[in-house]
């Protein structure tokens, strides 16, 4: 199972990329596998300001709907449109082309509440 | 839970297992759009084991079939199969079912896994005529080998000529080294293809050959959504205890030709016209019904749920069955789907949703 070591995660398995306020966020390769072919990535939210743990969007794979969570608080200021077409590339690159959200992080205190790889690792029991 | 004869094959070839019926159940391999695609330009195979299977024997076999089922088993000679119902006495469906007509007096029924229990005590309870019951449910497996190249490819495993098999026919016969095994024009894909029913201990062998010969192994996801593009019920999504054979649109195997549980009712419901009825959509925007959510109309009313819902892998768009009343039911009807806080605008269709 791939876990970058240079990306934050969360139990809800999504990942985190802090590049200055700016936090890009997507699901975890362990998340897209469980999930299976992911044929839909609604996201509604953008420009608005939510608080960590509040539903920004969500995942339909053939099967199942999964609510996806905001790791952080803050504004979304962008949604990866590419997914409107080819959400599939949750599936083929989920740390890549597979990113969901951009986000304005409004209180970077958070930032260390999220989990590091090895930590997200033993959830997973990977 | 129980396990098929072939769990720990499906194990080893890396499917992820899912408790079903109470079976262990493979619900895919690789992935279920490409299972779909492979069934439906190619050949797959299915293990579905977990299917329940009574042999009814005797003199009056068929007269218990005929007074619990809603198709007219009389017209079944032998190597012929049918498609059928059990009405219950309340207006719903016990289960829907294959009636398979093996020897003079010996008819095969294959009904839904998990309906198996409740199925048998219908039937018992209805066999005053004493019939001869058997569940063999346990003994036997059942591979769906279903696909337009499924005749070519597994020709070379049986010595009938697989191509004079015609729909919802079958012979009892040799299938990849095995004798008397039930080949069987039959499936729940609509791509064509043949149901093989052997015994628990030659699935293996027929399992193996039926891969090597080129099907790739197909998991239930795409099973449902094989079905559901072909606008086949699925009992227990749009078909239940409490659904008409008449509004699930299954009138054509509803035959008042003879009695049977209920019939009388039924047919005043046929006569007179049901209040409801079972019908296909389309959305006409991106989105995926799923059961339970409602139908409504451009009002925000609510006027019937889904049953049944999935992103058509084919169509690329979401499809579904559900229920609303008659006179909102005819095809080219707008509706909309409430996917959470959104009423997604939706057309009535004709099925199936795939035609080829």
């Amino acid at each position: 199972m791939n876990i970058p070591a240079d990306l934050k995660y969360t139990k809800d398995h999504e990942w985190v990329k802090i590049d200055g306020d700016v936090a890009t966020i997507g699901i975890t390769d362990f998340a897209q596998s469980e999930l299976g072919d992911i044929v839909y990535v609604e996201v509604e939210t953008v420009d608005e300001t939510l608080d960590a743990e509040e539903v920004f969007g969500t995942v339909e794979a053939v099967k199942t709907v999964s609510d996806l969570y905001l790791p952080l608080s803050g504004e979304i200021i962008e949604f990866n449109e590419n997914l409107e077409d080819e959400p599939e590339k949750v599936n083929t690159d989920p740390y890549g082309d597979g990113w969901m959200i951009k986000l304005k992080i409004s209180d970077d205190t958070q930032v260390s509440d999220l989990l590091t790889a090895d930590q997200y690792k033993d959830i997973i029991g990977g | 839970m129980k396990n098929t004869a072939l769990t720990e094959t499906h194990i080893e070839l890396g499917a992820k297992m899912v408790p079903f019926a109470g079976y262990n159940m493979p619900v895919q391999y690789e992935g279920v759009n490409i299972e779909h695609e492979t069934v439906r330009q190619s050949v797959g195979v299915f293990d579905v084991s977990h299917m329940g299977e009574f042999l009814i024997e005797g003199p009056n076999a068929l007269a218990l079939i005929q007074k619990t089922c809603s198709n007219d088993a009389s017209k079944l000679t032998i190597g012929k199969a049918q498609y059928s119902c059990m009405p219950n006495d309340d207006g719903g469906i016990v289960d829907d079912l294959i009636i398979y007509r093996i020897k003079e007096e010996t008819y095969l029924l294959v009904v839904n896994a998990s309906n198996i229990e409740k199925d048998w005590n219908w039937l018992q309870s209805k066999n005053d005529v004493n019939a001869e019951m058997r569940d063999i449910s346990e003994d036997y497996s059942l591979l769906a080998i279903q696909g337009p190249k499924a005749v070519e490819a597994m020709q070379s495993l049986s010595s009938h000529d697989l191509s004079d098999i015609k729909f919802y026919n079958f012979v009892v016969g040799d299938f990849a080294g095995i004798e008397h095994v039930i080949i069987s024009a039959t499936g729940y894909t609509g791509s064509g293809g043949f149901e093989i029913y052997c015994k628990n201990s030659e699935v293996k062998q027929i399992w193996d050959k039926v891969i090597e010969a080129g099907a790739k192994p197909i998991g239930l996801a795409a099973r449902d959504t094989l079905r559901l593009e072909m606008g086949f019920c699925l009992y227990g999504n749009d078909i239940n205890d409490t659904t008409s054979p008449i509004e699930a649109k299954l009138g054509w195997i509803t035959k008042f030709t003879k009695e049977f549980t209920n019939s009388k009712a039924l047919e005043e419901e046929k006569n007179r016209g049901s209040e409801r009825k079972l019908i296909a959509f389309e959305l006409d925007e991106r989105g995926i019904p799923r059961q339970g959510y409602n139908i409504v109309n451009d009002e925000g009313e609510t006027i019937g749920q889904v049953t049944s819902g999935t992103m058509s892998p084919s169509l690329g768009k979401g499809i579904g069955l559900g229920y609303v009343p008659t006179a909102l039911s005819k095809v080219g009807t707008n509706i909309n789907i409430q996917v959470r806080k959104k009423a997604i605008p939706a057309t009535i269709v004709k099925l199936p949703f795939y035609k080829g």
